[in-house]
């Protein structure tokens, strides 16, 4: 019997996590964390002021967690619902796990804006207005009835309404520099950016390097932008409109040297990584799709670090280059999205009965088939596991944050390359577009990657067999041109060792449970799961993978500060699983598995483990919410 | 310059040296023994070491042929052997690779990886085995089958259009194509030097004989009382001669090529067009014989219809890297981590 641990709350003093309001002598707000939503047309530049406020934000030392948010289509028609373009980004002087369930600070560019996103503003929130994007054609195409304008009437009286003429200031601020009125227009983004520096106190000073180096080739669109910005920061200054400051501590983040990345970046540089410790050329074949692009396009970026890039012509193509690149000895990788996953899994097949290292990124979005490309899902969990024809085995990990795709794809190579078996890394849009601050390693804290090819003949009469396993029952990797060592290799069943073609009955179950012990073996070579959060003797686990961590996270923190006793694991491995996760299951009465899909990692769980676990499944192309969270581990706590 | 350098010298190989021990499980009679045949017969004329040779095939009776090669070698799956070729070679610029494929494995369902391979120009040489059926699978149609083709999954005669080899390679920008047949060794050797020799993709189509499941499609090409009058041999430089005798060449009525009689006095060899395997137009008017078009008969060439000098993929790949190399020097690994811009926080 579980025995509550009643002492639990006691030793723990709960620390009050919730937003601390302190009004300071000047007028400023100091408050501990903040969640801003800049909202626009996709043309409106949406994304790059939110990714600046981010960067500015991070580099001044705050934690933060992002969410952009973006339409399927390129240009959706302006003005319009269908076209809004979001970024929230939540900031603090506490530790971030997720981009808030609710913002403080709605941006709204247009009628269109202010409308699709209106409603996760917080009661009492402030509500920012280009009242240019509020014109009758504006409102109209928002879709407000005829004759309503909700600048003008009562509806927006809970929530504190600066309405601005962002686009006549901008262009009033910056008529003396000659740009077209077209140009001028773009450069609101950048007026509006400097509002939001000086209501949250923050320098421009990053910002400023930033337009200097982009336009460093046409110095004035630099000096316009960086006009816009200090008007910007002038009208907050001088006007008074704004009753609100707010002033938002540094975070107390360990100590250490950050960058900000996103998770498509963090992949990337994971895999120069490893090449670099592995001494293995980098060969990536991959074939756009969204959200997996951002991984190609950076990598094309690295020419001069080696690294091979291949636009195939299709996502077969792509990893079928990929696997010709692994013979060739290139640390392998292919990165795509859902669609293409399925597409690629006959050649995963072939993969896997090669015995070739190859990693296989899939960036998880919104399907079946095209289903939502920009948005995120969790539901290619069980298309991993078991999504393939025959009996085909593949170690599958998964980031959970979009730094921690760094290490996970770090993990894959060195799998990879060690184990002689193609790895499927499970990552999702919303790490993928998603960034955090990052203490980033130096090359020499990253783990060393064994990799090595043989040479020589490794039997007794002087033949090579180059199905002949270790004690990992890992075969030897052998690259064509080396002398003496000739040998074909393909598709069919092979016989044990030889690795000629085999139809012979018994052969074949051997070597089905060949490769299958070769992926149970990794459970040796991957560490035991912790506890994250709360402890091994709780009224209820949240067991998580993937992007839900900083959601359930913070519910699960909150909850506990609450004065609940209740526990967070998160896997990273999902195939195969930590050894001790089984016993570590059995300990808790009630297991809650949130899901973005319709319960995939529950389905193994329950398969394996044979535990009563509970799903809590959203599939709506977005992530949880904390409260979301909070809500159903209540409800079952209530229950008992 | 006479400087002596220190290449190792190469062993003296023989056809033995390709021949492994396993049995070949072709039927008895099937045209892709002699194709095995003359693949190791010319191979120790390659200059190259025996580890250098990579086979890489896709599925089908043709795609079986790298088990019959004692090099590296990978049987894979079915019509991606162009695409797993493509990243081996863009990888392994240093690699002698050879893919072998039919009708179906490149045609049909390998068809997209085949006409990116051409256009990208790899240094690779592609042998494509027709038989204008699906042998493996037991006799069902191709996509080079002839319209009318009975087969166990056209009991009433094919109805497609078949592909031409030729003009599907010229329209996805080969640059080397060539036709031989499998009854012919002397000329396949010959082609298959020339193939190896090409730097670029080489794109061959052998005619090949199916003995089980399309006996026979093309005897009149190699047979005798047929051959003279129904095949057209291409020779460099030279007229375009053909028949008993040489006695009827092709020449060139407008763009139209029509047959002549080299004997009744009218037309003379001056006359006649004369081969240029560098141009572009001839080869598509070459290639367009095969189509039966306009009810002029003419006969099928075999040779080299086509072959250009054009930079290889992997050579622009490896040049590109070493221009960016150039210009921005190797980056450090702990300054990719770092990125541009980074914060402390002490």
């Amino acid at each position: 019997m579980i025995q509550k641990n009643v002492n639990f709350i006691d030793i723990n003093k709960p620390k009050k996590l919730h937003n601390k309001t302190l009004k300071t002598e000047d007028g400023v707000i100091e408050k501990e964390s903040v969640v801003v939503r800049f909202s626009g047309d996709s043309g409106d530049g949406m994304q790059l002021t939110g990714t600046q406020f981010t960067d500015t934000t991070a580099f001044l030392g705050k934690d933060i967690s992002t969410f952009p948010e973006f339409p399927a289509e390129i240009r959706a028609p302006a003005g319009t619902i269908a076209g809004v373009s979001g970024f929230q980004v939540h900031f603090g002087s506490k530790e971030i796990y997720t981009a808030g369930d609710e913002y403080d600070v709605l941006v709204a560019m247009n009628a269109a804006a202010l409308k699709s996103d209106i409603g996760n503003l917080k009661k009492g929130g402030i509500i920012i207005t280009n009242t240019a994007g509020f014109d009758s054609k504006n409102l109209r195409l928002a879709e407000y009835p005829e004759g309503v304008n909700p600048l003008e009437d009562d509806s927006l009286s809970e929530y504190e309404v600066y309405k601005v003429n962002i686009t006549s200031l901008t262009k009033e601020a910056l008529k003396e520099t000659g740009l077209s009125n077209k140009e001028l227009e773009r450069s609101k983004n950048m007026f509006v950016l400097g509002m939001l520096y000086w209501i949250f106190d923050q320098s421009p000073d990053y910002t400023i390097n930033f337009i200097n180096e982009k336009f460093s080739k046409s110095p004035e669109l630099a000096k316009a932008n960086i006009l816009a910005i200090k008007s910007g920061i002038n009208f907050g200054e001088t006007t008074e409109i704004f009753n609100t400051r707010f002033k938002i501590n540094a975070s107390p983040q360990p100590p250490g040297t950050y960058r900000s990345i996103t998770g498509n970046n963090a992949i990337a540089i994971a895999l120069i990584s490893a090449s670099e410790i592995s001494g293995l050329p980098l060969f990536l074949g991959s074939y756009p799709i969204t959200p997996a692009s951002d991984i190609l396009h950076e990598l094309s970026k690295y020419k001069h670090s080696g690294v091979r890039t291949f636009q195939a012509e299709d996502e077969i193509a792509a990893i079928c280059s990929a696997i010709g690149a692994s013979y060739g000895g290139s640390l392998s990788v292919t990165t795509t999205s859902g669609p293409g996953m399925s597409l690629k899994t006959e050649a995963l097949g072939l993969a896997t009965i090669l015995e070739l290292p190859l990693v296989v990124i899939n960036i998880q979005r919104g399907g079946p088939s095209t289903g939502l490309p920009t948005k995120t899902e969790q539901s290619d969990l069980l298309q991993a596991m078991y999504g393939r024809h025959g009996e085909c085995p593949l170690p599958i990990l998964a980031p959970c944050s979009p730094s921690d795709c760094f290490e996970t794809v770090y993990e894959a190579c060195k799998l990879t390359v060690e184990h002689m078996t193609p790895v499927i890394v499970l990552s999702d849009g919303y790490i993928a577009n998603g960034s955090e601050p990052w203490k980033f390693p130096t090359a020499k804290d990253l783990p060393k990657i064994k990799s090595e090819f043989t040479d020589k003949p490794n039997s007794n009469d002087g033949t090579f067999l180059p199905y002949k396993r270790d004690e990992n029952f890992v075969r030897p990797r052998v690259k064509p041109g080396t002398k003496g060592l000739e040998h074909r290799i393909g598709g069919l069943e092979k016989a044990n060792e030889t690795g000629d073609i085999s139809y012979e009955p018994h052969n074949h179950e051997l070597m089905v449970n060949l490769r299958q012990a070769k992926v149970d073996k990794i459970a040796d070579s991957i560490p035991e799961i912790k506890i994250d959060t709360g402890s091994e003797d709780s009224d209820l686990l949240v067991l998580g993978w993937g992007s839900t961590y900083g959601s359930i996270k913070t519910a699960v923190l909150e909850l506990i500060n609450e004065g609940y006793n209740i526990s967070h694991i998160h896997l990273r491995h999902m195939n195969p699983f930590p050894k001790n996760l089984g016993m570590l299951l059995m300990k808790f009465k009630n297991i809650l598995i949130p899901e973005i899909n319709n319960g995939q990692l529950i389905k193994i769980i329950r398969d394996k483990y044979l535990v009563p676990a509970i799903g809590l499944n959203k599939i709506q192309g977005l992530p949880f919410t904390t409260s979301e969270i909070k809500n159903k581990i209540l409800e079952i706590l209530n229950k008992k | 310059m006479n400087e002596t350098t220190n290449l190792p010298v190469l062993e003296k190989l023989t056809y033995k040296d390709f021949a492994p021990d396993q049995d070949v499980k072709w039927c008895p009679g099937c045209g892709d023994y002699s194709i095995l045949k003359q693949v190791q017969g010319i191979f120790p004329e390659l200059g190259k070491r025996k580890e250098e040779f990579v086979f890489i095939s896709g599925i089908g009776c043709s795609s079986r042929f790298p088990y019959y090669m004692d090099t590296y070698g990978m049987h894979s799956i079915h019509g991606r052997a162009t695409a797993i070729a493509a990243g081996l070679k863009a990888s392994r610029p240093d690699l002698d690779i050879w893919i072998v494929t039919g009708d179906g494995d490149a045609m049909s369902i390998g068809g997209n990886h085949l006409i990116h391979t051409l256009r990208k120009n790899f240094n690779l040489n592609i042998l494509m085995f027709n038989n204008e059926i699906y042998g493996l699978t037991k006799g069902q149609y191709s996509p080079t089958s002839h319209v009318g083709l009975v087969t166990k999954s056209t009991p009433f005669g094919s109805i497609d259009e078949p592909f031409n080899p030729a003009e599907l390679a010229l329209g996805a920008k080969s640059t080397f194509f060539a036709r031989s047949l499998d009854r012919d060794p002397k000329h396949m050797k010959e082609i298959l030097l020339e193939a190896h020799d090409h730097k670029g993709t080489s794109f061959v189509e052998i005619y090949q004989n199916c003995p089980v499941f399309n006996d026979g499609t093309f005897f009149i090409y190699s047979e005798k009382g047929t051959k003279k009058e129904e095949s057209l041999y291409l020779e460099e430089g030279k007229p375009l001669i053909f028949g008993e005798n040489n006695s009827k060449g092709i020449k060139f009525d407008g763009f139209k090529p029509v047959v002549v009689d080299l004997t009744d006095g009218k037309n003379s060899v001056n006359d006649l067009w004369i081969h240029d395997k560098r141009d572009r137009i001839k080869a598509t008017i070459l290639a367009s014989f095969a189509n039966g078009n306009n009810g002029t008969h003419l006969p099928r060439p075999f040779g080299i219809f086509y072959s250009i000098d054009k930079p290889t993929y992997e050579e622009t790949m490896l040049h590109q890297i070493e221009e960016v190399t150039n210009k921005k020097g190797k980056p450090k690994l702990d300054d990719i981590l770092s990125g541009d811009k980074t914060w402390v926080i002490a």
